[in-house]
């Protein structure tokens, strides 16, 4: 298992690959990226994320133990970066490694619901007119976590 | 012990981080002399269920006592991923 909280950008490819090597014989592997969008007005200039440096990789760490106690799990890759993101640029991934896909898909979801509500991430974002915006939780963010 | 403030919580108040003499014994009683404070504690806390709050870097509930807590943070939803 393997948590890094970051502010420097990644390479999808390269991560890919190296969790694909340490995870011989799994059968399935499924990733997941998360990309700066823009704003729902549009003009979005770039997305500041604030973190709690003290809680966060505790909290990654204890939602990616979860799925491997939930899922048969190989292997869990979470990368969560913070600071300040233009469009475009990738704001973080997930990797699960599983024998069947079942596994892989399903342990990816959970992770992505976690950490949208549970993981001490907050974003803003930041428009061409000057404006800033908290993103505000939907309270679709929440329901999801129902389903596990 | 120590408060620390994220997001907009933390710009509403205008501080990240502060040390509070309370004796507060639950969140709840911390976060009725925070806003007793000031304008800017009670805006921040003028609505507790857009508020969450964490005891030493664990996820809590308003209800908690803080008998040991050396942590209490104060932030909106969280919104990662």
């Amino acid at each position: 298992m393997q948590v890094r909280v970051q502010e420097e950008g990644f390479d999808l490819g390269a991560e890919s690959d190296a969790f694909a090597a340490g995870v011989e014989g799994a059968g399935a592997i499924v990733t997941f990226t998360g990309v700066v969008r823009d704003a729902d007005g549009g003009g979005l200039v770039a997305m500041e994320i604030e973190h709690y440096p003290a809680m966060t990789q505790k909290a990654l760490e204890a939602i990616a133990a979860e799925a491997k106690t939930r899922w048969a799990l190989a292997d869990v890759l979470v990368i969560h970066r913070y600071g300040r993101l233009a469009p475009g640029e990738r704001i973080m991934m997930v990797a699960t490694a599983s024998r069947h896909r079942k596994h892989a898909f399903e342990a990816a979801e959970y992770l992505m619901d976690y950490l949208k509500s549970r993981a001490p991430f907050w974003k803003k974002e930041i428009l061409s007119d000057g404006q800033a915006d908290w993103v505000s939780a939907k309270a679709d963010d929440e329901t999801a976590l129902e389903r596990w | 012990m120590d408060v620390v403030y994220f997001a907009w919580v933390r710009e509403r108040i205008g501080v990240p981080r502060e040390q509070v003499d309370t004796s507060a014994a639950t969140v709840a009683d911390l976060v009725s002399e925070l806003a007793a404070r000031e304008e800017r504690y009670a805006a921040a806390f003028a609505d507790l269920s857009a508020l969450r709050v964490a005891l030493d870097q664990e996820l809590s509930d308003f209800d908690a006592g803080l008998a040991g807590v050396r942590e209490v943070a104060f932030f909106p939803p969280m919104t990662g991923g």
